[in-house]
């Protein structure tokens, strides 16, 4: 069995998001950044399903070398080798269509992503992929279970689950109960350092959205404290002043 | 020229949410000068699929087929593209829904789209391009995309558009399916809907509780107080790591994000993950032993007190304005 990993690096979870003095840029400078938490459970999904040399797994990233920490986190939490695509990842069409070109004679049996990655939240990537290549894709599944050649997926829907079933190669983007997070342990990662990591060159395509600026969102008034022991205050204040109930 | 909707339902019945795309379709159609056409995919009634009108849709595609009853990203593709080929949709505009995310970004492929989902309000039309504002960095920021393909796809966000009748008459034409066979590689065993329970990421009202509910024994407070309201429930993560409630109701950076009107968190101290997926919440109120804890600093109304003791009370006062109001 072959798994491709889509893995992308994002600031923090703990991150003050700012941005230049024009808004047109995200303000990277004292950031630290991870691994695409969504991602790591789609890496773990994919290490448990190979535990036992059932399997390899392969993680692609597009990005520039900067990001080689958490290709190396990737490697370190047990993925085999890596490919990094060399450009700036301008959108999820662009990303998509560089792991397609990349992935499409290599004959995996599966692509795993993150249901979106928690800086740029498409959520697009994985659907993308499966019109790429021409395979079905199940986005934000919840759980997944082999049988042979035959995937069970749960994939989350308002209200309740889906179970979907597929034979053959597909795509899915992977939320929280797919599998538990993985810590790297000692051994992984000193073998990190010297698993492959293949560099690619990126193919040219037009983009067709452009973010033209970022907005914070407008602060809160201050709080209005309500007395504990005066709780239909809060009903009236609800009702009258905010109009929500 | 025209604008296309999308309209997902659920057996057979449209949501809020859906009413909220064609509203938010309606004014695009408008912007632009043109017609707006729905596409409904599955079994549905010719009233529902009328009703549409109510919103401004002048024509309602339907198709269905017995293979078309259950959600296929592949197929659902192939038909919508094909339907925003016909009627030369300029825009195409679907939910941020679940499903929405699984055929977005696929037929924004299929038709060389410009795509931008977790939409937030209306476009500017920019002569041939579109700008218009999204959610990113996990509820943190937005960001306004620009749009430069023939046609732009638009996944609106739940709770983003307000629901607004413009009647007109609405025709409703059956389309025959243009889903390839080669699309059906998937099939639906089983779905499984909490018939009774508010669905979270479109709710109105949430009731949301953390760890300060100190444990499962004690939840029925949180869904009393969610049933005088009709609201959701909903949790932080480490309560439904503990497995003190599903991890449906997770809500927050790394869950399910919400901006219902009304967003009561009890016992949840504010940690900035937390607060990425509900700070976009309309009124937040905050109920907290703890006066320093940081979610009172990004709360419209806060009640100091011991949860255990004030969300009773709480409940009881809103049965009260429910039985007067
Ligand atoms: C990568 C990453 C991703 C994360 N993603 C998320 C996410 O998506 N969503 C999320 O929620 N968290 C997330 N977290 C966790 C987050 O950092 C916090 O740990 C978590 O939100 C805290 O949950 P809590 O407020 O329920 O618990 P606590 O922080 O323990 O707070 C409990 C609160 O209850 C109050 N309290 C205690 N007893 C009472 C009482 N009797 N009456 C009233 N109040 C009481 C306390 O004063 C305190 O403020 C993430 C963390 C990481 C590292």
């Amino acid at each position: 069995m072959k798994i491709l990993v889509c893995i992308s690096n994002v600031p923090d979870t703990t991150t003050k998001i700012t941005f230049n003095s024009d808004n047109t840029e995200f303000n990277a400078s004292g950031v630290q950044f991870i691994l695409n938490p969504y991602d790591e459970i789609a890496l773990s999904k994919a290490i448990d399903l190979c535990e036992g040399g059932k399997g390899t797994i392969t993680v692609i990233h597009v990005g520039e070398a900067s990001t080689e920490p958490t290709i190396r986190k990737a490697l370190a939490i047990g993925a085999d080798d890596a490919v990094r695509i060399d450009a700036a990842p301008s959108d999820a069409y662009f990303v998509a269509y560089q792991i397609a070109a990349y992935a499409k004679d290599k004959n995996f049996d599966m692509i795993l992503t993150g249901r979106e990655s928690i800086d740029y939240n498409g959520a697009q990537v994985a659907a993308m992929l499966g019109e790429f290549l021409d395979l079905p894709s199940i986005s934000i599944i919840k759980k997944l279970d082999l049988n042979g050649n035959k995937a069970t997926l749960s994939r989350e829907i308002e209200g309740g689950k889906e179970v979907v079933e597929v034979d053959g190669p597909f795509i899915a983007s992977c939320a929280e109960g797919v599998a538990e997070w993985k810590i790297p342990n000692m051994r992984g990662i000193m073998s990190a350092r010297t698993k492959p990591l293949e560099v690619l060159a990126a193919q040219s395509l037009e983009t067709l959205s452009v973010v033209e600026k970022f907005e914070t969102p407008t602060p809160r008034g201050a709080v209005k404290m309500v007395d504990a022991a005066n709780v239909a205050k809060l009903v009236d204040l609800l009702h009258n002043e905010a109009k929500v109930i | 020229m025209s604008v296309l909707v999308y309209v997902e339902h659920a057996e057979g019945k449209f949501k809020k949410s859906t009413f909220e795309v064609v509203s938010y379709a309606k004014a695009i159609a408008q912007q632009l000068n043109t017609n707006l056409v729905a596409l409904a995919i599955g079994n549905l009634s010719a009233e529902q699929l009328s009703s549409l009108g109510t919103y401004g849709a002048q024509k309602v595609l339907h198709v269905n087929d017995a293979q078309l009853g259950t959600f296929n990203a592949q197929a659902y593709t192939s038909i919508l593209s094909d339907a925003a080929q016909k009627e030369g949709a300029t825009v195409v505009v679907l939910a941020n829904s679940f499903s929405g995310k699984g055929l977005a970004p696929r037929l924004a492929v299929r038709l060389k789209a410009g795509l931008a989902s977790g939409v937030v309000a209306l476009p500017t039309i920019q002569g041939a391009s579109l700008s218009v504002k999204r959610t990113a960095y996990s509820g943190k920021a937005f960001a306004h995309v620009k749009l430069s393909g023939a046609i732009n796809v638009l996944a609106l966000n739940a709770n983003a558009y307000p629901v607004s009748e413009q009647p007109v008459n609405a025709e409703v034409v059956s389309l025959a399916s243009s889903a390839k066979p080669t699309d059906f590689k998937t099939s639906v065993k089983e779905i499984v809907r909490a018939s009774d329970k508010i669905s979270l990421p479109e709710a109105d009202l949430v009731v949301s509780a953390g760890r300060g509910m100190k444990g499962p024994e004690n939840w029925h407070l949180i869904e009393e107080l969610a049933e005088s309201l009709g609201a959701a429930t909903a949790c932080s993560k480490p309560v439904s790591d503990a497995g003190w409630r599903p991890h449906e109701e997770h809500v927050g950076q790394t869950g399910i994000s919400v901006s219902p009107n009304l967003y009561i968190a009890v016992g949840i101290s504010g940690a900035i993950q937390h607060l990425a997926g509900v700070s976009s919440s309309k009124t937040i109120v905050v109920i907290n032993k703890d006066p320093e804890a940081p979610f009172f600093k990004v709360a419209d109304y806060g009640i100091v007190g011991d949860a255990m003791e004030v969300v009773p009370q709480l409940t009881a006062a809103m049965k009260a304005y429910s039985q007067n109001g």
